[in-house]
């Protein structure tokens, strides 16, 4: 199916792409074009154009109320933007259902790491294998033991192998946040949206999470939002910044660290 | 399978058998033996009716998390459909194609005059027993489905979905209340005479209802344990623990949970169907809002998300009500009154929440020797 690749202005959107209109669908997995939320007149977010690159691993910092996470809801589908269009893999996905839009393969982990508290560490982990979704095809459907394989490679990498038939209430936050980044790994999502991996975990932890997050680059689009330099800095990737639902600044780590706009943002006035 | 999953699944299958063996080993051979009444197997037999609309709701209640208070209307609903059959069975003196039950309460109201009465058009199918059969768990899917349609598509959630089918319940009531739906009004079903060509004073009829409700339960309990051990199964707990989650994997919970809430709804129906024969009255007030709520209080006592609890818990409070709604006296002096009954049902309900909040199917018992399970 050809979809003829929209209209993206790139001419007000700080990267050096020249001639996008005809290259985005192919450059861009994830392009947002004039997206503004409006919440009780407060203006939660204001991108008037923000995209992310095939198999690119960005970084979304800022301080509290940025409009970080709303951005996750509006390229998820769990809240409608105001005006403007998101735009995944060459289609217009602003309208659609956050069903639609996960199983076109948009994966996202929430903030708080969401988990089915009853069920096992390896049925979680099984619920995500991908195209599994049909009602009446569940009543009858076996895992395979390829699938098998598959969830206990991926719990292993994260030392959850010995839980695999613990109820996930039992898992300590930390293991939660590993299943919960697992799971999003095992659907193979083509964008995998991660709020806050990093939250509430140990040093050690933190590390491992990053190491996971850098497996993935390469061969999967990757968004991360953090609040944890220190983590920010493990992740060696492209940085943007959101102020107040406006991208303040992008670019490395480090140059973003060194703009006034985004100290003032941080420190306050 | 996982090995959790297995435990589990072992476990639901002996509860299964010993279900068997009480229900059509132990309770036919008291029988038998004249230990027991055949009163008392006919009462069993609409107990356990009861148990098998417990075990619908636990399916949607237990494990999906979706709180209904409209199965005791579907219940009723598959209970005025076997109703309807039993009083074709018996027709009335003046106009054999009108049955006497519709004959008494409306006897000039049907048609135009003293042997032109017209047969209201929807008991027409349940002329024929295996129509009467298949609309009385059909019609009771489907009205739960519709249900599911209105409520779960639109994303109605929690107690908003209880006071919902709360409310359609209500209406219904009145519905059925009503003398102009020619369901016979407040007085419900009740002249019948056979059943299957039997008498229905017949003590033949009434073991073989309740051999029958006994294998029903059965059945249902086995095929809720697959559901609950399938896929399937996982995801309508899933749905329970966190469904917007589910949304972000692409699976559609409002199709799973209306499924489930169709599946209950037959449940009911067959539970009801069952009912008639055995109790031969039907009325509205078996589908008053109380009934409902009694059936969750059944299913709460028992245990949530076990299945056995479900059937332990149904038979438990209605074994208590038979038992205590009849005086006892000691000497002359009376003891308990029938009237007591409601408090102690409060006070059940209380002590149930406070002592053992997962119900009396997770009461320990010694394990006589049983390897000990794993942590559940």
């Amino acid at each position: 199916m050809s979809v003829t690749a929209p209209a993206f202005d790139a001419i007000n959107y700080p990267m050096e792409c020249p001639d996008v209109n005809s290259l985005w669908a192919k450059k861009y997995i994830l392009a947002l074009q004039n997206i503004t939320a409006v919440f009780d007149g407060f203006k939660a977010l204001d991108l008037h154009a923000f995209a992310i690159e095939h198999n690119e691993l960005r970084v979304i910092i800022g301080p509290n109320g940025a409009g970080k996470t709303t951005f996750c809801d509006i390229v998820s589908g769990k809240t409608r933007p105001t005006t403007g269009q998101v735009y995944f893999d060459g289609q217009d996905i602003t309208s659609l259902s956050e069903m639609a839009i996960a199983l076109k393969g948009v994966g996202r982990k929430f903030q708080t790491p969401t988990v089915y508290d009853s069920l096992t560490t390896f049925e979680n982990m099984e619920l995500a294998l991908p195209g599994n979704q049909n009602p009446w095809r569940n009543l009858i459907h076996k895992h395979s033991a390829d699938d098998r394989e598959k969830i206990f490679h991926q719990l292993e990498r994260v030392r959850l192998a010995d839980d695999a038939h613990t109820p996930a209430k039992y898992l300590s936050h930390g293991q939660r946040q590993w299943l919960a980044i697992s799971s999003l790994i095992l659907s193979g999502p083509k964008l995998l949206l991660v709020d806050e991996p990093a939250a509430g975990l140990t040093d050690a932890e933190t590390v491992l999470t990053a190491e996971l997050l850098l497996e993935l680059r390469g061969d999967h689009t990757v968004v991360v939002i953090e609040h944890d330099m220190d983590f920010v800095r493990q992740l060696e990737a492209r940085v943007t910044v959101f102020n107040e639902g406006q991208i303040l600044a992008e670019g490395s780590l480090d140059t973003v660290r060194e703009n006034e706009e985004v100290k003032e943002a941080y420190l306050g006035r | 399978m996982s090995e959790f999953n297995k435990v589990s699944l072992q476990r639901a299958k002996r509860h299964l058998l010993i279900m068997a063996v009480l229900g059509l080993g132990i309770v036919p051979l008291m029988y038998f033996t004249g230990l027991m009444p055949i009163e008392t197997v006919n009462m069993l037999g609409r107990y356990l009716c009861f148990a098998i609309v417990a075990v619908g709701l636990d399916l949607i209640w237990g494990y999906t998390g979706i709180l209904s208070m409209c199965q005791a209307l579907f219940f009723t609903v598959g209970a005025y459909g076997m109703g309807m059959y039993m009083a074709h069975q018996y027709p009335s003196a003046d106009n054999p194609l009108i049955p006497q039950s519709l004959y008494v309460v409306y006897p000039y109201d049907i048609g135009q005059g003293k042997g032109e009465e017209i047969l209201p058009w929807f008991w027409w199918p349940f002329k024929y027993f295996p129509l009467a059969v298949i609309l009385s768990i059909l019609v009771p899917c489907l009205m739960a489905a519709l249900v599911g349609l209105g409520g779960f598509f639109s994303r109605v959630r929690g107690v908003y979905f209880a006071i919902l089918t709360q409310a359609i319940t209500v209406a219904a009531f009145l519905f059925f209340s009503n003398n102009d739906m020619f369901l016979c009004g407040t007085n419900g079903l009740s002249q019948f005479r056979t059943f299957l060509g039997f008498d229905l004073g017949d003590d033949k009829l009434k073991l073989i209802m309740y051999m029958m409700t006994a294998l029903s339960l059965l059945g249902v309990v086995g095929l809720c344990q697959y559901v609950v051990h399938s896929r399937f199964g996982r995801i309508l707990v899933a749905v329970r623990d966190a469904e917007p989650a589910l949304r972000f994997q692409g699976y559609k919970p409002h199709h799973f949970k209306m499924i489930a809430f169709a599946f209950a709804g037959a449940i009911a129906g067959l539970g009801g169907m069952l009912y008639t024969p055995q109790m031969q009255i039907i009325t509205p007030s078996n589908m008053a809002p109380i009934e409902s709520i009694l059936i969750v209080v059944w299913v709460a006592v028992g245990g949530r998300g076990t299945l056995t609890g479900a059937v332990i818990g149904a038979l438990f409070v209605n074994l208590i009500y038979s038992w205590l709604t009849s005086p006892i006296s000691i000497g002359s002096v009376q003891v308990w009154s029938p009237d007591f009954w409601p408090i102690l049902l409060g006070l059940l309900f209380i002590a149930v929440v406070l002592v053992i909040p997962t119900g009396v199917v997770n009461i320990k018992l010694p394990s006589f020797g049983r390897k000990k399970e794993v942590k559940a």
